[in-house]
């Protein structure tokens, strides 16, 4: 492993959750799990993490803040989408303001399931998600700029870049 | 079991004055909502002092502009800033008017319609 | 005069686990003016009881936020059970009782955490947080879940707890006690928490009571409004006070909480103390036929569940008035006034929760 997996910085943005993963995100970084000790720091800025933790399940006012925060960080980036509202929609899919799971707009690189996520299975996502981010530094891999509707298309590195 | 609750019809016309004299009798505003039934719309005031609820229903259209309670009670915005969003009924004379967007939704005044929404495919993919 | 500006605070905010919008109008340092934004987390589950039938539809109500989810399906619960008519048995109105003060003693030191973390004090909120993982251990011990229970179901509840364990649960608590009162101590004498919160976005009373402020919000500038006075679940055969703080500044909202962990624990020890032998659930026929305004104490105050029924499986209407909505008001008057750097900590000692306000 290379300084990178080492200590990613994780941001978390909380789409429409219920609160649930969101409070069980931030107990991995308390005393009991306590994440940091691996060097994981929970940052506000997108422009400083590796990887974006999303909770709950894209609805009409948050959509743009997801594309924003995922454009302004850098490459390489791995999203993982914590519970299954993030995953799927869950019990809220039916919900005529959920559109459905994070993938629907951004690529997902890590499906954590659960209601709410245990913090166990939230580490494990994390550290699925170092071994994606590891390849993805390898290879070069260019994230695709995303806009609206969950239309996705290759700003930088159009011809040159790794898909 | 808790007691039994009373509900009081009463006109359009007579939404500020009771709260004027709800507040003025030393209750707080509780909560304004609103439920569709066929093609009416219940309004639901609810106010309390030590624990005893007062309560008010008004029956209108969705085309009927109701008044607002916001400047007998300030807190009511939120209240009648959601039923205009969700439900598409006007109110008039808000303090803080968002004007219908208070709420951003998929589909605009959400409650006031029937939604089918087609069963998707769980992934993107 | 100096100019005015307008800054934007969130969604993403670094003080906010959870999205909420202020556009922040200054003349320099000074907030004069403050317009809220929500609808971030708005999913409109009140919609989806046209699609789920009454009994299931206690999984959403859990599910309307993840700190109160007890309580949000306990009153849910309850709203149905008196429509229906439903007498169901002591044990589980005590069981339901025991959760409900677990889940406040675990929101208010979620809370007292984020609110230490706020202010700057890290090694704080590590310790609320390690503080309330006992709490969660024994949550999870006895529902299967840690932060959504889902024990309560119409009729009773899903789980019992032997009286070995509610024993054990009692010793724990009193174990933790002088851990908690040392932290306590902190949030109550440390003299850098006295300079941030002393003082500091100052709710009077009245206009507490009038712009509709709920729970610890309101006691904290001196409203005895506390829901669990009322009697409903077990609470009408248990001897406690509201705490009541008179001054409405950030320190005494930060107080209320810190000392209801204190009286949690008494209701907790008393209704182990008095909880009746006999089942836990009863048979559920038939569908709820008329409306109710069913009332409860969340930690973060009064939350209404409205509930109106055809006599068909699934419910006509399903409304909550959450206490973090009705706490709004209040919110933009404290925030007139104050400088931008007391912004995230009078934002939070509301203790927002912009899960349950927006659904």
């Amino acid at each position: 492993m290379t300084y990178l997996a080492k200590s990613p910085w994780i941001i978390h943005y909380d789409a429409s959750s219920c609160n649930g993963c969101d409070i069980e995100i931030l107990a991995c970084l308390t005393p009991m799990y306590d994440v940091e000790r691996f060097g994981i720091i929970n940052t506000g800025n997108p422009k400083h993490a590796d990887i974006f933790v999303v909770t709950g399940s894209i609805n009409e006012a948050n959509r743009e803040v997801i594309q924003n925060i995922y454009n302004q960080m850098s490459d390489p980036k791995v999203v993982v989408a914590v519970g299954i509202c993030a995953c799927s929609g869950g019990v809220f899919r039916e919900c005529y303001n959920v559109a459905g799971g994070i993938d629907k707009l951004i690529p997902v690189d890590v499906y954590v399931p659960g209601c709410a996520a245990r913090p166990e299975s939230i580490i494990d996502g994390i550290v699925t998600a170092l071994g994606v981010l590891e390849e993805k530094r390898n290879k070069h891999v260019r994230s695709p700029m995303v806009t609206d509707h969950g239309h996705t298309h290759h700003h930088r590195h159009a011809e040159g870049g790794a898909q | 079991m808790m007691e039994p609750q009373q509900i009081t019809p009463i006109s359009i016309g007579e939404v500020v004055t009771k709260a004027e004299q709800a507040k003025k009798d030393g209750n707080r505003l509780v909560q304004i909502g609103c439920t569709k039934i066929g093609d009416d719309f219940e309004i639901l005031y609810v106010f309390d002092k030590d624990y005893k609820l007062t309560n008010y229903r008004i029956t209108v259209k969705q085309a009927d502009e109701i008044p607002s309670i916001s400047g007998v009670y300030f807190g009511a915005f939120v209240y009648e800033n959601e039923i205009h969003d969700l439900y598409g009924i006007h109110v008039t004379g808000i303090n803080i008017d968002f004007k219908g967007t208070f709420y951003k939704t998929a589909i605009k005044h959400p409650f006031s319609v029937t939604i089918v929404k087609e069963d998707d495919s769980c992934q993107n993919k | 005069m100096s100019k005015q500006i307008t800054i934007p605070f969130g969604p993403q905010h670094p003080v906010l686990p959870e999205p909420l919008h202020l556009d922040l109008v200054l003349e320099d340092e000074k907030v004069v003016d403050v317009i809220p934004t929500i609808g971030y987390v708005h999913r409109g589950l009140e919609k989806l009881v046209e699609k789920r039938e009454y009994t299931e539809y206690v999984f959403i109500a859990e599910r309307i936020c993840g700190i109160c989810s007890h309580i949000h399906g306990q009153t849910y619960v309850q709203g149905i059970e008196q429509i229906m008519g439903l007498e169901i048995p002591e044990r589980a109105q005590y069981l339901r009782t025991i959760w409900s003060e677990y889940s406040r003693m675990h929101s208010h030191l979620l809370w007292l955490g984020l609110f230490a973390d706020s202010m700057g004090f890290e090694s704080v909120f590590m310790n609320s947080w390690r503080l309330r993982e006992h709490i969660l251990d024994d949550l999870e011990a006895t529902t299967g879940g840690r932060v959504i229970q889902g024990v309560c179901k119409v009729g009773g509840v899903r789980k019992d707890i032997s009286p070995e364990k509610l024993d054990e649960m009692v010793k724990g608590l009193r174990g933790i006690e002088h851990e908690l009162q040392a932290l306590m101590n902190v949030f109550l004498h440390d003299s850098s928490m006295q300079h941030r919160l002393k003082g500091i976005g100052v709710l009077s009373n009245d206009d507490a009571y009038y712009l509709g402020a709920v729970g610890p919000t309101a006691r904290g500038s001196g409203i005895a409004i506390d829901l669990r006075e009322t009697g409903y679940a077990a609470y009408g055969k248990i001897n406690f006070k509201p705490v009541v703080e008179p001054d409405g500044d950030c320190y005494a909202r930060c107080a209320v909480r810190a000392k209801e962990l204190f009286t949690s624990i008494d209701i907790i020890e008393q209704c182990v103390k008095k909880i009746p032998d006999g089942p836990v659930d009863m048979k559920v026929t038939g569908a709820p036929d008329g409306e109710f305004l069913s009332r409860a104490e969340q930690p973060r105050g009064e939350v209404i569940h409205y509930i109106k029924g055809n006599g068909k499986k699934n419910l006509v209407r399903h409304r909550v008035r959450t206490p973090t909505f009705t706490n709004i008001p209040p919110l933009v008057t404290l925030l007139k006034g104050c400088e931008l750097a007391d912004v995230p900590v009078i934002v939070l000692s509301i203790d927002p929760c912009i899960g349950c306000a927006e659904r």
